[in-house]
């Protein structure tokens, strides 16, 4: 869990994080979201004293991050960031193994926990021996988490992570990392300007602007229940959307009666129409969803 | 000067061509591995601590404009003559470029890449070692190959301090109007310098993984090189001998030691303008000199009889194109105004006054033609430039001033001077092609040096001073179309000196003597 109270952050006078407080739960991806400029960053990277606090303090797990030492903290806290941050003259094998190295841990434990990883990033054995160089920026990306997760941190910090990948590649690394195992059990802050991206990885929001946090809440908090008129500015372009993407078909029960979509019902409103379009004969499921979640919308809005 | 000359130039001097490579790899390679040592950090210091770049970086430019030969002067003081003076002088010039690439190399490291390392749990030096060195070492080799070549080229000079290499040829070459003898110390440095330069090359190319596995080999190296050079340049000698290059090759010099004395001094090469430093300091026991050297005077010199007459006594004069006398018919009579109106003792004042005193050619020269009623103020003519050339040492200046003043007091010609042309080749090739117009020369020069004369013509001419001057002067005018004018009356020989101290109490007072003392035990 990190508690961050009432901290304060200026360069050259001018504040880039003007007292903030939020809390991560346990087991959460809270994603802090804003324009560039509007110190989420700056606030992600004051968790693992890349920047340190000018007042206020951070806690992990109730203790002062600033009563560590600096390089046992970070060795803490898996960090990934934009363009994967790969050290250029290390091989992928050496990449992923930084921090397990720098712990000094055995080379089996190393290797074990590679391939573990490799495996479960979809990655190939065969990148190991090249460098990030000769990747893709999909795979550098996986590679990039694979060395934050390897040393089995309870946090994880992503600095707009997926910012540098085509949407299709982005697309695709979302649905793995929202299925990935190992991140389940993590506090995971990640910082994005990207909202859909956001309200696709997010369990909570943190909508910044100009140093200061807006409101936080669920993604359906955010959308349906807005603090004031820059949250529902900031949606607007793209609410329909998020509406789809943020509604299950679980929410949509009582207006579907018992007709049968035959989908699973955590799956969202925009998958399950996608899916249902495909197919000719399915127009009158889609037909009933979309009039269902009219219905569903209405009573949420009112 | 054809290329089959040179190859059996080669061929003859290889022992020594070999020595001189050795001796001028270690020491490029000795300065070259000081510098990385001390460079090094200073690069990673004033990448830590950006506010010391400047005046580090400042200070180490400003060392490097220093000329070299100016360097070399700095260090004799502090260092005295031989290896310590020569690698610390290539060690300076070698340092601005290892500085500035690896604070250019540490400084260019993308910020996104140390930050992801900071995040992973690196303390500074993991950082320093694992991310900063290692992304930075290209430019940093790039640096050190640009020292390597600078070293190469510098280390050249090393010869003036007795420190060896292939300056001993290059030197010795320019000051013997050797061509083929510069040509073998001039190619093997040029060679030497690619060469490095291309296989530094191939280091920087190579990945950081394969610089690891060389970090032990390439120390060796330097060291084994350095070994090498002490080894090579140690000499076995009871007395220090330090000549000349020009010395070194000379009938009338060590040649002429080894053949008439039998007197194998086993001198290294140094320049004639540390030399006289250098025996008084105790740094040299044995020196070759000119009789006239206002420096015997001062620094309290022992010159050994020559008891088998090896120097000759020979006369210094003008040189000049016999149609520069005709294009300038007032010259003749005016450079004769000097003839005969130096002796020995007077052209030893003369340098003393030079050499010791630091009083300026001009000054001396004005006092001496004052004091000879010869000095008129300048007329400031134009009717056309006459160019006076002269050698790189103190008597050559003065006389230059003299037949300056001279010139512009009796004649309405104005005077350009070329003063400090290195050696006898260097003048004498600028006289050739007329750059200048004369310059003063000696007879034992021309005789041996330009002229080239075969050992038995040698022993009839050299049997009196007068005898040399007829001789060269007929030979000039035959071959180069170049007259000695009228001798300026005072005989400069080569002479052998010792500290006038070590000399009586090893009761050495001629060469043999000398000999008999090296030969004893």
């Amino acid at each position: 869990m990190i508690k961050v109270e009432s901290v304060s952050k200026s360069f050259d006078g001018k504040h880039a994080v003007d007292d903030i407080s939020f809390q991560a739960n346990e087991k959460e991806i809270l994603v802090l979201l804003g324009t560039s400029g509007c110190g989420k960053t700056t606030t992600l990277k004051m968790i693992n004293r890349l920047i340190e606090a000018d007042s206020g303090t951070i806690l992990i797990d109730g203790k002062n991050i600033r009563d560590r030492k600096v390089e046992d903290l970070r060795m803490g806290i898996g960090f990934v960031m934009q363009n994967s941050g790969l050290f250029p003259h290390y091989t992928i094998r050496e990449n992923i193994a930084t921090v397990p190295n720098l712990l000094k841990w055995d080379k089996k434990k190393i290797e074990d926990r590679t391939h573990e990883l490799l495996t479960k990033l979809n990655l190939s054995s065969d990148i190991l021996t090249r460098f990030p160089s000769e990747l893709s920026g999909g795979q550098q990306q996986r590679v990039g988490i694979a060395r934050a997760l390897i040393a089995n941190s309870p946090i994880l910090l992503m600095d707009e992570p997926f910012g540098a990948l085509d949407n299709i590649t982005k697309a695709d690394i979302h649905s793995e990392f929202k299925s990935l195992e190992e991140l389940k059990n993590k506090t995971i802050i990640l910082v994005t300007h990207d909202v859909q991206e956001a309200f696709e990885l997010g369990h909570r929001i943190c909508l910044m602007d100009r140093g200061k946090i807006i409101q936080t809440g669920t993604p359906k908090e955010i959308l349906y229940d807005p603090k004031n008129d820059f949250v529902k500015e900031f949606f607007s372009s793209n609410r329909l959307l998020l509406e789809y993407k943020t509604t299950i078909l679980k929410d949509l029960q009582p207006f579907l009666g018992d007709f049968q979509l035959n989908l699973p019902e955590d799956s969202n409103v925009w998958n399950s129409l996608q899916e249902l379009s495909l197919d000719s004969q399915k127009t009158e499921h889609y037909e009933r969803l979309v009039k269902a979640f009219n219905e569903y919308r209405k009573r949420q809005i009112v | 000067m054809t290329q089959q000359s040179l190859w059996q130039f080669i061929s003859d001097q290889h022992d020594k061509l070999l020595t001189q490579i050795t001796q001028h790899l270690g020491l490029t390679f000795l300065s070259l591995f000081l510098a990385i040592i001390v460079g090094l950090p200073l690069g990673i210091l004033i990448a830590r601590k950006r506010k010391l770049s400047g005046s580090v970086l400042g200070i180490a430019g400003v060392l490097q404009t220093i000329p070299s030969i100016a360097l070399l002067g700095f260090m004799i003081p502090a260092f005295g003559i031989g290896a310590t003076p020569a690698i610390v002088a290539l060690l300076i010039y070698a340092l601005l470029p290892i500085i500035r690439n690896t604070y250019t190399g540490i400084t260019g490291v993308n910020p996104a890449i140390l930050e992801a390392a900071k995040a992973m749990g690196m303390n500074r030096k993991q950082l320093l070692f694992k991310v900063e060195l290692p992304l930075a070492m290209p430019v940093i080799i790039a640096g050190i190959r640009t020292a390597a070549v600078i070293n190469v080229g510098v280390a050249t000079l090393a010869s003036f301090v007795a420190a060896g290499g292939l300056g001993e040829f290059i030197f010795g070459g320019i000051s013997l109007n050797n061509t083929n003898m510069i040509l073998a110390g001039a190619i093997p440095a040029a060679l030497l310098a690619v060469l490095l330069d291309k296989i530094i090359a191939v280091f920087q190319k190579f990945k950081y993984h394969d610089l690891e596995k060389l970090k032990y080999i390439i120390p060796a190296i330097f060291i084994v090189a350095g070994v090498v050079y002490f080894l090579t340049s140690k000499s076995e000698s009871k007395i220090k001998a330090g000549f000349t290059p020009e010395f070194m090759g000379r009938q009338d010099g060590d040649l002429g030691l080894r053949s008439v004395y039998g007197l194998n001094a086993n001198p290294k090469v140094v320049n004639d303008a540390v030399m006289y430093k250098a025996a008084y300091e105790g740094e040299l026991d044995l020196i070759s000199g000119y009789s006239t050297d206002g420096r015997i005077k001062a620094f309290d010199l022992y010159v050994l009889e020559d008891d088998k007459k090896i120097f000759p006594p020979y006369f210094a004069a003008p040189i000049i194109k016999t149609k520069t006398l005709v294009k300038f018919p007032e010259l003749e009579k005016t450079l004769d105004l000097l003839a005969g109106k130096l002796n020995d003792s007077i052209m030893t004042d003369l340098n003393y006054k030079s050499d010791n005193l630091n009083q300026t050619p001009e000054k001396i020269a004005k006092d001496f033609l004052i004091k000879n009623n010869l000095y008129k103020v300048s007329n400031n003519g134009n009717s056309g430039t006459i160019r006076i050339g002269s050698k790189i040492f103190g008597e050559q200046y003065i006389l230059g001033e003299m037949y300056k003043m001279l010139i512009e007091g009796y004649t309405n010609y104005r005077v350009e001077t070329k003063t400090g042309l290195g050696g006898t080749k260097i003048c004498f090739d600028a006289l050739m092609n007329d750059a200048i117009d004369f310059y003063p020369e000696y007879t034992g020069t021309g005789l041996l040096v330009l002229l080239k004369t075969d050992e038995q013509t040698l022993s009839i001419v050299t049997k009196s001073a007068e005898n040399t001057y007829q001789y060269v002067n007929s030979e000039f005018q035959k071959q180069y179309g170049i007259q000695w004018l009228k001798p300026l009356g005072f005989n400069n020989s080569y002479a052998l000196m010792m500290r006038k101290k070590q000399a009586e109490e090893l009761k050495i007072k001629t060469i043999s003597d000398l000999k008999n003392y090296l030969n004893s035990k």
